[in-house]
């Protein structure tokens, strides 16, 4: 039997689930958001619910299965009551992330990824939580919990000893600063909530499609493509509705920046859905907010209620009749690959985050097959402000091709991590000096799919033209070891592949042992081989970018730091991946010998 | 007439299939003893293998003397190629890996009515079994694969006089066999 | 007169919302792949019938078909990932073919065999996947699955059943079937269902007629899959639902 057939169904429970539903208006597509509030509710998605789930939105429950297995948040089986996620990007274990685990690990007896024997608790690892310039950071129940120490994790073990509601924890646990270290025209922006709308309302949506496209604003999520050519494609393609997306899955390891927007200039982020919304003509936005960012939904929702009431959101906005439109918030719920804009349109749709097939693309085929305008928290913001200057005082700022300014997550070795605002165009060295970063060795910018930067090439500058980058900008000094930041960054990919392509699903996979292998001082010059053959076959076969760039890590940092993985090898042609001798111990402990005949020298 | 290619062959967890299968090419083995003659195998009762052109290797590494006799191959031989589905991907051996190798040996020696009374052998002369099966190329560096469960007579004439003429084996179909 | 592309120098005509493959095919010219099926909507995953155009690898199934493409397919560099993404399949699962009742008939298999793939090459992950054989007539070898969803789709859009999907991300991703309990034998799948018969590997076989055709006689022992893939485009099913293309046909 599975233990949580003795999760109690009684009619209490029936009618909250029965309320869920309704309030999802039985929409299949509500899929995600119902089992996410059920896992909340219960810390597991209980088997019984899954049948009952499936009746109510006449779905196979296998969907429903197939659906809550893909997303690492959610769980099918008892996950403990207190659910512990160490954030695992590099920049957490540089702070001592590890150890803080293990001392956890220890002091709750239990293994990592375990649930205790009487329920109580999990402890695992999970993909960056979005908070690198506080880390070493954790999430328990969903809740972030920042700057960890030996002292934090004592406090914690406690607390979750004595049964302590997680209400009832220390405010200061969940404190997420902002660190905001350099503003320019976005962060210092203090725009009015509305102000920019009734603008735009009297110059007229066409205007501001032109204008957007005259200010040459380009996508801030990374692949820079130009938001005005995507909204005037989405606003001439055909369609029943059209719809306009906020793209706020924040994922790519060492970025935090849209973290920092939704908490200080969220009416930026949702005058811009709505100024977008009037110009393609949709009724309806969605913002999705990664599941790591939880503790942000109340507050974005107060934001939403306030504009609704003065009549920023709603039917006839500003009093303009024919003009309504409404945002609702979606949450993910752990998976990377949302972040890839139909992915997320495939999960806002209640799916796996499978990437579709392309073309068609999203501004004609988007949501519900719809017209839809996909763009990042960051992009919206820019978009209102570029409309605010007009094109022409916009484009004077960055560069030629990148024009206005970005945001950039630092993190790493330096004295002040955070985010920082900088016009397009500016050098990797000049940040550096900005953030207070000694001798450093490499820069990983855009993360683990972006280009690792070596000193020599520190006078590149961010930007369409040179370095593109969604903002993560993790710093690696003198003391590190490059390899092991690739590792961590393959072990991401690996972690993160969907499992929709052959190449992405095996190729992450076995690219990840043979790191292993080499980290567990197995590897020769043939495993260095495979690793470019395997790149080859990821990056030409693959379904979406997570594929193509999953060896990116590996590649850059042989190109620059060959001998960090050469220090590693064996001077052999060929090594097994296991331990030769090691594979004859659990004979050895069933026959109880250990004579000369019983070990195996690895090489004769 | 150039020298002739020494050749060793030997079967770890292999079933001897595939030696049966070398034999198969039957007449034509008067042609290749002109041009190889075999070091270490099954056919010479040579116990160790000395320096070679080629190695063929049929049955994946099960235990600790397989991983000894594939050493002494890989050390040995210019070109070490594996034959058959047990070489290449561990074959009907293989099919244990998922499980523990303790479980099966309770199992086979203590759970079920058998021969030794109770007791897992634990005799010196007998090599220990590793945790898992491994197909050769994940303990040795591996040159060439013949598949085939065993490859046919033809197969192996084909791929040998391949490469003993120089030339990169290929099979085509029709030769090339999984099973 | 109709729109062409370029297919490996060869002029290919196609009907507007053909995709790249489904007009290959049609013209008799081969293209290797594997979770492309005729009847169903291309899906674009194993990545075997990626060709490049214009200099871009794309998977040519669900690649729209448009005039003055330069598509190049049958060159090594293609071959040689081909080889790849077919050793990946290998490595992934358990394939042990001496012992499979779909070996001679597997498109897998065949492809492996057209290829020139001689061994797996990578290390093999070994994966614990039991098997389900709790329905009377119909077994589950899960050790297999190449995630093709090809019975998923066919349950779902054909059957209208939903007897399969697919669960777990990346490499736990795995295939499940609709029922409470988890086993075949509490779904309402039939012996005649499209699904049996859409499985290019083993995985969904009817009991009891494993092993019926000789080896030397089954078919890919005739002939090279490359070959025999353009006897059947395109493939298309008879009055009676049946699909002459398709193994495993009770």
């Amino acid at each position: 039997m599975l233990p949580d057939n003795e999760i109690r169904f009684d009619a209490s429970g029936q009618a909250w689930l029965d309320q869920l539903v309704q309030r999802h208006q039985s929409r299949a597509s509500q899929l995600l958001q119902i089992l996410r509030e059920i896992q909340e509710h219960f810390g597991h998605i209980p088997h019984r619910i899954v049948t009952e789930l499936a009746q109510k939105l006449s779905i196979p429950r296998a969907r429903i299965e197939s659906v809550a297995s893909f997303y690492s948040f959610l769980h099918l089986k008892p996950h403990g009551e207190y659910r512990v996620l160490f954030s695992d990007n590099i920049t957490d274990r540089m702070l001592g992330s590890l150890p803080l685990m293990e001392l956890m690990c220890q002091q709750l007896w239990l293994q990592p990824g375990k649930v205790s024997e009487d329920g109580l608790v999990s402890i695992g690892t999970t993909s960056c939580t979005g908070m690198c310039d506080q880390g070493p950071a954790l999430l328990i129940n969903g809740r972030s919990v920042t700057k960890l120490n030996h002292q934090r994790v004592q406090e914690i073990v406690q607390l979750i000893r004595n049964r302590t509601p997680l209400a009832d924890w220390p405010a200061d646990f969940f404190r997420v600063e902002d660190n905001i270290r350099r503003s320019g025209l976005l962060l210092d922006s203090a725009l009015a909530p509305g102000e920019l709308l009734r603008a735009a309302l009297s110059s007229g949506a066409l205007n501001v499609v032109e204008s957007i496209k005259a200010s040459g604003l380009r996508g801030r999520g990374g692949a820079g493509y130009f938001t005005g050519l995507k909204w005037e494609a989405c606003r001439n393609a055909q369609g029943v509705e059209h719809y306009v997306v906020c793209n706020a899955d924040e994922g790519e390891p060492g970025t935090f920046k849209d973290r920092v927007l939704l908490t200080r200039q969220p009416d930026l982020v949702f005058e811009g859905m709505t100024l977008c919304a009037l110009a393609v003509g949709a009724k309806k936005g969605f913002l999705y907010l990664r599941g790591e960012y939880r503790y942000l939904l109340e507050p974005l929702q107060a934001v939403l209620q306030r504009r609704r009431n003065d009549k920023l959101l709603g039917t006839s906005i500003l009093g303009q009749a024919g003009f309504d439109f409404d945002i609702e918030i979606h949450l993910g719920a752990g998976a990377y690959i949302c972040g890839e804009e139909s992915a997320l349109i495939e999960s806002l749709e209640g799916k796996r985050g499978v990437p579709r097939n392309r073309p068609p693309f999203p501004v004609t085929h988007g949501y519900l097959q719809q017209p839809t305008a996909v763009d990042n928290v960051e992009t919206f913001c820019q978009a209102v402000l570029a409309l605010h200057m007009g094109a022409e005082k916009y484009r004077a700022i960055g560069t030629a091709k990148s024009t206005g300014s970005k945001l950039i997550s630092v993190s790493g070795d330096c004295q002040r991590p955070g985010i920082y605002e900088y016009p397009f165009g500016v050098s990797v060295r000049e940040i550096l000096r900005d953030c207070g970063a000694v001798n450093t060795l490499a820069v990983q910018v855009s993360g683990p799919s972006g280009v690792c930067v070596a000193e020599s090439e520190f006078d590149r500058r961010l930007g369409f033209e040179d370095l593109p980058t969604a903002g993560a900008f993790m710093i690696f000094d003198d003391s590190r070891d490059l390899f092991e930041v690739a590792r961590n960054f393959v072990h991401f990919f690996a972690h993160e592949s969907c499992g929709f392509c052959t190449p992405c699903r095996v190729g992450t996979s076995i690219l990840k042992q043979t790191m292993d292998k080499i980290a567990a001082g197995h590897g020769t010059r043939y495993d260095l081989s495979e690793v470019e053959n395997l790149d080859r076959v990821l990056q030409t076969t693959s379904h979406c970018g997570l594929g193509r760039t999953a060896c990116n890590p590996v590649l850059h940092t042989l190109k620059h730091f060959r001998p960090s993985y050469e220090n590693k090898l064996k001077s052999l042609m060929f090594s097994p991946a296991f331990d030769l001798d090691g594979s004859l111990a659990r004979a050895r402990q069933m026959t109880g010998r250990n004579d000369a005949g019983a070990h195996l020298k690895e090489i004769e | 007439m150039s020298k002739k290619l020494r050749v060793a062959t030997t079967s770890l967890a292999g079933c001897f299939g595939c030696h049966m299968s070398i034999l198969d090419i039957d007449e034509r083995l008067f042609p290749l003893l002109e041009l190889i003659e075999f070091d270490r195998s099954p056919l010479t009762d040579i116990k160790h293998c000395g320096p070679c052109d080629i190695g063929l290797v049929e049955g994946g590494v099960c235990n600790a003397e397989n991983v000894h006799v594939l050493h002494e191959f890989r050390k040995n031989c210019k070109i070490l190629i594996a034959i058959g589905a047990c070489a290449i991907n561990g074959g009907l051996p293989a099919q244990r890996n998922h499980l523990d190798l303790g479980s099966c040996l309770t199992e086979v020696y203590l759970t079920e009515p058998g021969l030794m009374h109770g007791h897992i052998p634990n005799d010196p002369e007998l090599p220990l079994p590793l945790d898992k099966v491994h197909p050769l190329h994940e303990v040795v560096k591996i040159d060439y694969f013949i598949p085939g469960c065993p490859p046919s007579a033809d197969a192996i004439w084909k791929f040998l006089t391949d490469l003993i003429a120089g030339k990169t084996p290929e099979l085509g179909h029709g030769l090339i066999k999984y099973d | 007169m109709k729109e062409t592309f370029l297919l490996d120098g060869s002029t290919i005509p196609f009907e507007p919302g053909q995709t790249v493959i489904q007009a290959a095919l049609a013209a008799g010219h081969y293209i290797p792949h594997l979770c492309y099926h005729p009847e169903f909507k291309p899906h674009g995953s194993c990545k075997l019938c990626t060709v490049k155009i214009n200099g871009r690898t794309v998977a040519s199934c669900t690649m729209p078909a448009e005039a003055g493409l330069q598509v190049e397919s049958e060159i090594e560099e293609l071959n040689a990932l081909r080889r790849s993404l077919v050793q990946m399949l290998f490595a992934e699962g358990n394939h042990f073919c001496p012992s499979c009742e779909k070996s001679g008939n597997c498109l897998l298999q065949a492809l492996g065999y057209d290829l020139e793939v001689h061994a797996t090459g990578f290390r093999h992950l070994y994966p614990d996947r039991p098997l389900d054989a709790s329905h009377p007539d119909i077994l589950l070898d899960f050790n297999r699955c190449i995630l093709c969803e090809l019975c998923v789709r066919a349950s779902s859009e054909v059957d209208g059943k939903n007897v399969f999907a697919l669960s777990g991300r990346g490499i736990t991703k795995h295939l499940i079937v609709n029922a409470e309990s988890g086993k075949l034998s509490d779904t309402n799948i039939s012996l005649t269902d499209k699904a049996m018969q859409v499985c290019p590997v083993g995985v969904i076989l009817p009991k009891r007629v494993g092993f019926s055709v000789p080896i030397g006689e089954r078919r890919y022992d005739q002939r090279p899959i490359s070959a025999q893939a353009l006897d059947d485009a395109p493939r298309q099913t008879d009055a009676g639902g049946n699909c002459a293309a398709c193994e495993g046909t009770p």
